[in-house]
């Protein structure tokens, strides 16, 4: 390792300057660095508020990109004041822009003028796993057709692969419904439904799709996705729901393009 | 540049055609344009992207850029690898970028001498740092290190800068000269920064181009600022890349390619993003400025030759 790494002792204190222009890029209150000025001596307050500005600034905008939908269910003012909170209580880690946000949906769920709106967190959480499945490995969906060729004493065995993009998210509120709503363009109408529903998300090619998971779906996948064969997931969906229909389920996941394998 | 060249090694298995990309004029890559860049007749000029947008795993974003990789040439610019920060370089962002470098063989590679990460943080701009001999000597490193990683030379774009700092002991230009000596990268010199700063620091944009190693200039940057006032209430101007091209900007770069000959040019236009037409047109006015420059040399040339 070159000399120049070193971060104690006497050589610390040549690189001290991001240590000292970073304590007030994320807090209003601060006054700006001494080690920085204008030219001739002018003062740095604005100057070094731009600074300060393009930080939070373009992270909010980064979560409205990621977050349309909750945008569009609170109005600008209102999500742009809650990202706001987020990113100075919680900036982001890594350089890739599309990964922030992680913890937004429970931010949400903390914040207090977000309370009348008990769905929004699931909205977000949808969102979130939306961006994932459109990030994600692309990968080859297994044919529907490719099931019929375990014979049925071995199925309770299977293991079934989830293609990278799946996502399974649960809600005690109607959240697909509002977040297929609010991701059109469409004036958003009365919505009507007022059920829990879990979310199925999926990206077979290029496109994301978001769909219902029926009564135990959710248990179901959650249960595969672990890696657990057909029959301890179907054993699992069951004890969750006496409604649970196995045969529509398999062949709702693959219709989806939800699993890459079964072996 | 110095002798780096020997030392890398060049694909021999392309997946991509090569597409030259000298004299021509470019711009920055958007996916909402992806349909009517690819049906828009003749595939000339080229596109920048922001490395950073194409480190997902999958999905349209690769499929866009290989699309548009297959056509044109591509100019890939790093925005987040903080290279003018004092921490090392974070190593699996560096393995990321160089799997973007193998997968899609850009013409051009990228880098800011600013920093954008500190410790666990990421602040998503490009933040300055004070000019001093210990300052050029971690950049160095952390070009080299960018440098022997992708297995080839980054240019280093100038940045625009809002503010001084008071333990600066050297000059922009002569800092970025000291980079150039010690790494053998290639420069990119984005002529709004230019003007932006000198704008905000009280000098004078041509002084800044004349003590500039314009030899080692490898990619040209265009884009629009914003107007805004300092504490004094004097004009400060922000790099908004929100908007076309300042007439004083284009003088300047006029004046650049006077000097250099015609370099690869972008317009960069980052957000309130036009529609495609608007952005061809700032590009094909940069190229009307190259491809009249390229006219004058290659007539100075004859002359001369015949001479």
């Amino acid at each position: 390792m070159p000399q120049d790494e070193l971060q104690s002792g006497d050589l610390s204190h040549r690189f001290d300057y991001a240590e000292a222009f970073t304590a007030g890029l994320l807090d209003p209150g601060r006054a700006p660095p001494d080690a920085v000025s204008g030219p001739n001596g002018k003062a740095a307050v604005k100057r070094y508020a731009v600074y300060r500005n393009n930080v939070t600034v373009s992270l909010i905008d980064a979560l409205a990109a990621s977050f349309p939908a909750t945008l569009r269910i609170t109005g600008p003012d209102f999500f742009r004041a809650m990202a706001r909170f987020h990113v100075r209580e919680t900036p982001p880690t890594s350089p890739l822009l599309f990964e922030y946000g992680r913890d937004f949906p429970d931010f949400i769920e903390r914040y207090d003028y977000a309370r009348p709106m008990p769905w929004l967190a699931d909205v977000a959480r949808l969102e979130r796993a939306w961006l994932d499945a459109y990030h994600a490995a692309d990968a080859e969906p297994l044919a529907s057709v490719a099931l019929a060729a375990i014979p049925p004493e071995r199925l309770a065995d299977t293991v079934f692969v989830p293609h990278p993009a799946t996502r399974a998210i649960r809600s005690r509120y109607p959240v697909v419904t509002i977040f297929a709503a609010n991701r059109r363009d469409r004036p958003v109408g009365r919505i009507e439904a007022d059920g829990p529903e879990d979310a199925l998300v999926t990206r077979p090619g290029l496109e994301v799709f978001v769909r219902h998971l029926p009564p135990g779906g959710a248990a179901f996948l959650d249960r595969l996705m672990a890696g657990e064969p057909l029959g301890a997931a179907a054993a699992a969906a069951f004890a969750e729901t006496a409604e649970f229909d196995l045969a529509a389920n398999i062949a709702g996941l693959l219709q989806a393009g939800a699993i890459t394998a079964a072996h | 540049m110095n002798g780096l060249a020997p030392s890398f090694r060049i694909s021999k298995t392309s997946r991509f055609p090569a597409h030259p990309i000298a004299g021509l004029a470019g711009t920055s890559f958007k996916h909402e344009h992806l349909p009517v860049i690819l049906g828009d007749g003749p595939k000339d000029g080229f596109f920048e992207v922001h490395a950073e947008n194409y480190m997902g795993a999958g999905g349209p974003p690769h499929d866009a850029l290989a699309r548009i990789r297959r056509d044109f040439p591509v100019s890939l610019h790093g925005v987040c690898m903080s290279i003018g920060g004092p921490r090392p370089l974070d190593k699996v962002h560096l393995g990321r970028f160089k799997a973007l470098v193998d997968r899609y063989e850009p013409a051009l590679v990228s880098e800011h001498l600013a920093w954008s990460t500190h410790d666990t943080t990421f602040y998503n701009d490009l933040l300055p740092l004070p000019y001093t001999p210990a300052t050029v000597s971690r950049v160095a490193n952390h070009i080299d290190e960018m440098q022997e990683t992708i297995g080839r030379p980054i240019l280093i774009e100038n940045p625009s800068t809002y503010v001084l700092f008071a333990e600066s002991t050297m000059s922009e230009t002569d800092f970025i000269g000291a980079l150039v000596q010690r790494t053998g990268c290639g420069l990119l010199l984005d002529v709004n920064n230019v003007f932006v700063s000198a704008t905000n620091h009280g000098y004078s944009a041509l002084s800044y181009l004349a003590d500039f190693p314009l030899a080692h200039v490898g990619e040209i940057h265009l884009a629009g600022h914003a107007e805004q006032a300092d504490d004094e209430g004097d004009l400060l101007l922000i790099d908004s890349h929100d908007g076309p091209v300042a007439d004083a900007v284009w003088k300047l770069f006029d004046i650049v390619i006077g000097r250099c000959g015609p370099l690869p040019t972008l317009i960069e236009w980052d957000s309130a993003i036009p529609e495609w037409p608007v952005l061809k047109a700032e590009a094909a006015a940069a190229q009307a400025i190259l491809d009249h420059h390229a006219d004058s040399h290659h007539l100075l040339g004859k002359a001369h030759a015949a001479g």
